[in-house]
């Protein structure tokens, strides 16, 4: 057998002289491009001037960086709207409204994290330029994620979004808590990739191509007689990618990593990492598989959405650690986000992203305030430690009320509009269950808030023996950048809510279609 | 009618009787060695084997940290070889695109160099 083999194949040396290499549009590569090259140009000249760029230079240049990112969105999104959707790169990358949409959201979650960054790093004394190019490489990957056309090209991105997020969980050094959330992570992190990748290559093995476009074509053409090892494929993405967006039950590193990591690394991964996630799910499963193989891969999502919801909100209510309880309401937030996954329509889709824009200025917003009151060694985030916040920083208390009520659902915020658009998108598909559960999941989640809010303002001296002003002295001025970052996402949080016209539009256009490649 | 899950479970029946094949043979081997060695026990025959010279000292010893850093470094150039030894075997199917590829792919890990290089890595003291 093997004798026939090397008989009858010569190796072709000059067969095919030149190998065809792809054409590529560069410029609609832009938003990758920019991120790519800024994070090493951040680190090439950093390391050349060596300690002479003041400290706050790299969080300035991360912030115009990402800034030039969001930017060239706005050519790139005319340009889909008058042309509609394209594939670049031989089929391997597309350029559509949701990957544009996305890719504005993870630019977002780091201009705020590079704000809020800055004063934290001077305040733990561990400026260096290392965090913002960690974090803009990390922002290609999930660019890359949210554009690929190409199950392979959906992985890279991934495990450049997650390496680079494995080293900033642990970026703490002075706190043992970080190094574990960075060991977690990375051992987790690693195990659910394989899962992703095992899951791609059986999709592979049943269909013959990692190409969405050829899958899809595929399966409209062909009617599978055993299709066991496709939908094993499907089981094996949604483990690997239900990971990457803490659904439950895969969400057991979300606490843990969330709360060792520091604080706004912590709003980075709640906010850009989970967009990035569910860009992939959205991309692979609604878009993809959505047609003809719904049926099979809903049930699975549904099961996974009802768990998010109730094991979120429940699991939230018992911390007594803030952060603690921020993960496990970013674990039922996803909850609602998996309901715009479940259903499978364009509503459902645009009413995710909208969902993600809103979470993402919510999060690293609370975060941010979170990191501020942790003060120096970022270690104070019982909830005892906001007692009488209301009275020792008013202004912080009062952010940070807005952000928990928005996070909780209260009209006139972009969260109440966010919960909406997904029930209704639930509704609109006659899933009435789901969206009872989503809405019970929003009341337990409230009490939630509601105790944060009640210990900052009116738990007093007598609950516990501790004096307002002891446990929170009052303290230093908030961090310029911290400060923007804040008023920036209160502001972006109450405009969504009461003027969404806007946005919800662009979302609800910024939907996602595949394009075959013209080869 | 054949069944196709025991189709497929007797396949994995030749990997069974290997496994137990591989069984036999160890004991096998074993047991004739055991019958035809000489028994002379002594107490240098009990050393652990350290490539002929005598073990000094214990097991728990530390090593230089550094060592770590040597050790990525040695990753990046490793894949760097990696990916430059193929790609240079075929330089000219891949034309001008691939040559500025290539050195984008390089200068990547230059500017990698650079930073480790700034950072005082490359430093023995």
């Amino acid at each position: 057998m093997l004798s026939v083999i090397l008989q009858d194949t010569p190796i072709p040396i000059s067969a095919n002289p030149v190998i065809e290499t792809p054409e590529i549009v560069w410029s609609s590569l832009a938003p990758h491009l920019i991120l790519i090259l800024g994070g090493i140009l951040l680190l090439t000249l950093v390391s050349l001037l060596r300690g002479k760029a003041p400290s706050w230079f790299h969080a300035a240049w991360t912030v115009v960086v990402a800034g030039a990112a969001l930017g060239s969105l706005w050519p790139l999104w005319s340009r889909v709207q008058e042309d509609g959707p394209q594939t670049l790169i031989a089929g391997a990358v597309g350029l559509d409204g949701f990957s544009l949409f996305v890719t504005g959201i993870i630019c977002v979650s780091v201009i705020l994290s590079a704000l809020l960054l800055e004063g934290y790093l001077r305040r733990e004394n561990l400026v260096g330029p290392e965090w913002y190019v960690l974090m803009l490489l990390s922002a290609s990957g999930g660019v890359i994620m949210a554009s690929a056309n190409d199950l392979i090209v959906l992985f890279i991105g991934l495990e450049i979004l997650s390496v680079a997020a494995y080293v900033l969980a642990s970026m703490h050094s002075r706190r043992i808590s970080s190094s574990e959330a960075g060991l977690k992570y990375l051992i987790l992190g690693a195990f659910s990739s394989a899962f992703l990748l095992y899951g791609i290559a059986m999709t592979y093995g049943a269909t013959g191509s990692t190409n969405l476009v050829r899958i899809q074509q595929f399966l409209v053409d062909t009617v599978l007689i055993k299709n066991g090892m496709l939908l094993a494929g499907f089981a094996f993405m949604i483990v690997g990618l239900g990971f990457k967006v803490a659904a439950v039950p895969f969400h057991f590193w979300a606490p843990d990593v969330y709360q060792g990591s520091p604080t706004p690394i912590s709003g980075y991964m709640a906010s850009g990492i989970k967009a990035a996630g569910f860009a992939g799910f959205i991309r692979v499963f609604v878009v993809t598989f959505g047609g003809t193989y719904a049926q099979q891969w809903r049930p699975m999502v549904y099961a996974l959405a009802v768990l998010s919801l109730l094991v979120g909100a429940y699991m939230a209510l018992i911390q007594t650690n803030v952060k603690r309880m921020l993960a496990y309401s970013s674990i039922a937030h996803a909850g609602f986000i998996l309901i715009g996954v479940t259903v499978a329509t364009d509503k459902g889709t645009s009413a995710a992203l909208f969902y993600l824009l809103v979470y993402a200025f919510m999060v690293t917003g609370s975060f941010g305030v979170v990191g501020i009151i942790g003060r120096e060694g970022d270690g104070k985030h019982s909830l005892d430690d906001y007692q009488g916040l209301g009275k020792t920083r008013p202004g912080l208390a009062l952010i940070f009320a807005v952000f928990l009520l928005a996070q909780a659902g209260v009209p006139f915020t972009g969260g109440f509009l966010s919960k909406f658009y997904v029930i209704n998108a639930a509704v609109a598909e006659e899933q009435y269950v789901l969206a009872v559960i989503a809405m019970v999941s929003a009341v337990i989640a409230a009490y939630l808030y509601l105790r944060i809010i009640v210990s900052m303002y009116f738990a007093g001296a007598d609950d516990h023996g501790v004096s307002p002003e002891m446990a929170n002295p009052p303290a230093k001025k908030v961090p310029a950048g911290a400060a923007i970052a804040l008023g920036i996402a209160v502001f972006a949080t109450l405009w969504l809510g009461i003027v969404p016209d806007t946005v919800t539009s662009v979302a609800n256009e910024a939907v996602a279609r595949l394009v075959a490649f013209q080869g | 009618m054949a069944n196709p899950l025991s189709e497929f479970l007797r396949s994995y029946l030749s990997v069974g009787i290997f496994v137990g094949l591989s069984f036999v043979l160890f004991g096998l081997l074993m047991v004739i060695s055991w019958a035809l060695r000489p028994n002379r026990p002594q107490a240098g025959k009990y050393i652990n084997y350290e490539s002929g010279v005598d073990p000094v000292g214990s097991t728990w010893s530390q090593s230089q940290v550094r060592y770590y850093i040597f050790a990525l470094l040695f990753v990046i150039f490793d894949v760097e070889a990696v990916f430059i030894f193929p790609w240079a075997t075929r330089l000219e199917a891949y034309g001008t695109f691939g040559l500025i590829e290539m050195f984008a792919f390089i200068t990547i890990l230059i500017l990698g160099l650079v930073y480790a290089w700034r950072k005082g890595v490359l430093k023995w003291a």
